[in-house]
């Protein structure tokens, strides 16, 4: 028995019901239907805020960050105001003040395999909004295992996908992507950049289909792929097809419960800070400015993109861009002691390997980057 | 000749360029044409054993190769694969 909907609530969707396909009796599927959005980043917040203006009554948010400044670009749930509150409260006041009459659950804590099950179980329909490999597997293979739709959407740069995965009518996650890349293979939008309004924009198409699913109208992107270019203005679409050997949805799965996702993707796990390798191969920005003090004969390189050193930059710093490393390895000098550095010490960890490989043993990464000089050593440089 | 579209994490080892022109009659020939040309490149695409790593997904049009003949699917001139790589930013 669908709810009914109020008077106040038959004006305020009034355009909705005047759409033969939503209609009242759409309306009231969606104010009985509900969400859980993973991340209320750059993807969570048009997400969140489409399904809390068309009426889902029942929205689940999930994250375990503080607002930052370096949010407010992109991620437009959150205000200046928010800044330094928890995500999930500042999404949630600003869901309610949109629509005081859904109910949003929040939910501070990381989305891990020992708490997924239980967040998830009450949602009809799980979104994608993280910015991690670890928990988009786990929320492909949760979706798989409880039979709900992995409404997926992802972005680098100018670029976006997004899909929907429903394992009861079409492939997985896993079914395209079985295995994640190395870890530092693919940057995150924290050491790449994003496009502000790029989230935006493969955001509205996941609520879209959120929609769409908790409606059960239209052709979803199930079995497809979108690939949408922001530079090009291009949509392109790819076919997905069921991999008949996938782990977890193929008809021999070897995946029947959730496992440990960071040790599947091979990355620290949330208690290592960014950027940290946990070994015996960083060293502290305050420990660098001691060794260089003393004239310690230390040769920086800055695996930063050429663009960022109008950002900030180290005195005596040679900037060879990560991607060009491998191609420089000849101009260094083995013996030398070599500090890297990059923003926050993703990328100069992906290039300490690239010199490790190479046979260099006296290099070491700067720990948390530029960034990281800038909070504890130099604070006249900017943290960006 | 066939075009490869590259996305943009890759761009970067291919001095920038969207998409290059590649040489060969399979997909197989036309990889390997373009990680002689861009050496960099093949630490990302392929395992040490020199075979592509699992996520790098190859489309010929709308269809993935591992849903054609793999690396053996023919290429034609006016043929356009894709890369479309794993992508975690959100």
């Amino acid at each position: 028995m669908l709810p009914e909907l109020s008077r106040e609530e038959i004006l305020r969707y009034s355009r909705h019901l005047l759409i033969p396909e939503v209609g009242l009796d759409g309306q009231r599927k969606l104010k009985a239907s509900s969400a859980l959005i993973i991340g209320t980043g750059g993807l969570g917040s048009p997400v969140a805020l489409y399904l809390a203006a068309a009426g889902v009554g029942h929205i689940g948010l999930v994250d375990y960050d503080v607002v930052d400044e370096s949010n407010l670009q992109r991620q437009i749930v959150h205000g200046t105001g928010m800044v330094g509150r928890l995500k999930v409260d500042s999404a949630r006041t600003r869901l309610l003040d949109l629509n005081p009459a859904i109910q949003v659950d929040a939910f501070n804590e990381p989305f891990t395999s020992a708490n997924a099950m239980r967040i998830a179980e009450p949602f009809d329909v799980i979104i994608d909004g993280t910015d991690n490999f670890p928990t988009r597997y786990l929320i492909n293979d949760l979706c798989v295992l409880t039979g709900k739709p992995n409404v997926y959407g992802a972005i680098y740069r100018f670029e976006g996908q997004a899909s929907v995965f429903y394992a009861r009518e079409g492939p997985c996650y896993r079914c395209l992507f079985p295995e994640p890349p190395p870890p530092g293979l693919v940057p995150s939008c924290a050491d790449a950049g994003v496009l502000g309004i790029l989230p935006g924009t493969i955001g509205t198409i996941q609520a879209t289909e959120a929609i769409k699913f908790l409606l059960g109208i239209g052709s979803s992107l199930a079995g497809r792929l979108l690939l949408y270019n922001a530079l090009d203005m291009s949509f392109e679409y790819v076919k997905l097809k069921k991999n008949p050997n996938c782990k977890v949805c193929g008809p021999h799965p070897e995946i029947a419960g959730l496992v440990d996702y960071f040790e599947f993707c091979g990355v620290p796990s949330l208690d290592h800070a960014e950027g940290s390798l946990g070994s015996g191969w960083e060293l502290t920005a305050r420990q660098l400015a001691k060794k260089l003090k003393r004239g310690d004969k230390i040769r920086l390189i800055d695996v930063r993109e050429p663009h960022e050193l109008a950002i900030s930059c180290l005195e005596g710093a040679q900037n060879i861009p990560l991607g060009e490393l491998a191609a420089h390895l000849e101009e260094l000098d083995s013996a030398q002691e070599i500090v890297l550095f990059c923003k926050s010490g993703t990328r100069s960890a992906r290039a300490l390997e690239i010199l490790m490989s190479a046979g260099f043993r006296k290099v070491k990464n700067l720990r948390g980057g530029i960034n990281a000089w800038a909070r504890e050593v130099d604070r006249s440089l900017p943290v960006y | 000749m066939p075009t490869l579209k590259i996305p943009t994490p890759l761009r970067s080892y291919i001095n920038g360029q969207t998409e290059v022109p590649v040489s060969g009659t399979t997909v197989e020939q036309a990889m390997q044409s373009l990680m002689t040309e861009f050496p960099a490149l093949r630490t990302h695409l392929t395992n040490s054993a020199g075979q592509l790593r699992p996520f790098v997904n190859l489309f010929l049009g709308e269809d993935n190769i591992k849903d054609l003949k793999g690396l053996d699917t023919p290429l034609g001139p006016d043929d356009i694969l894709r890369l479309v790589p794993s992508v975690a930013g959100g």
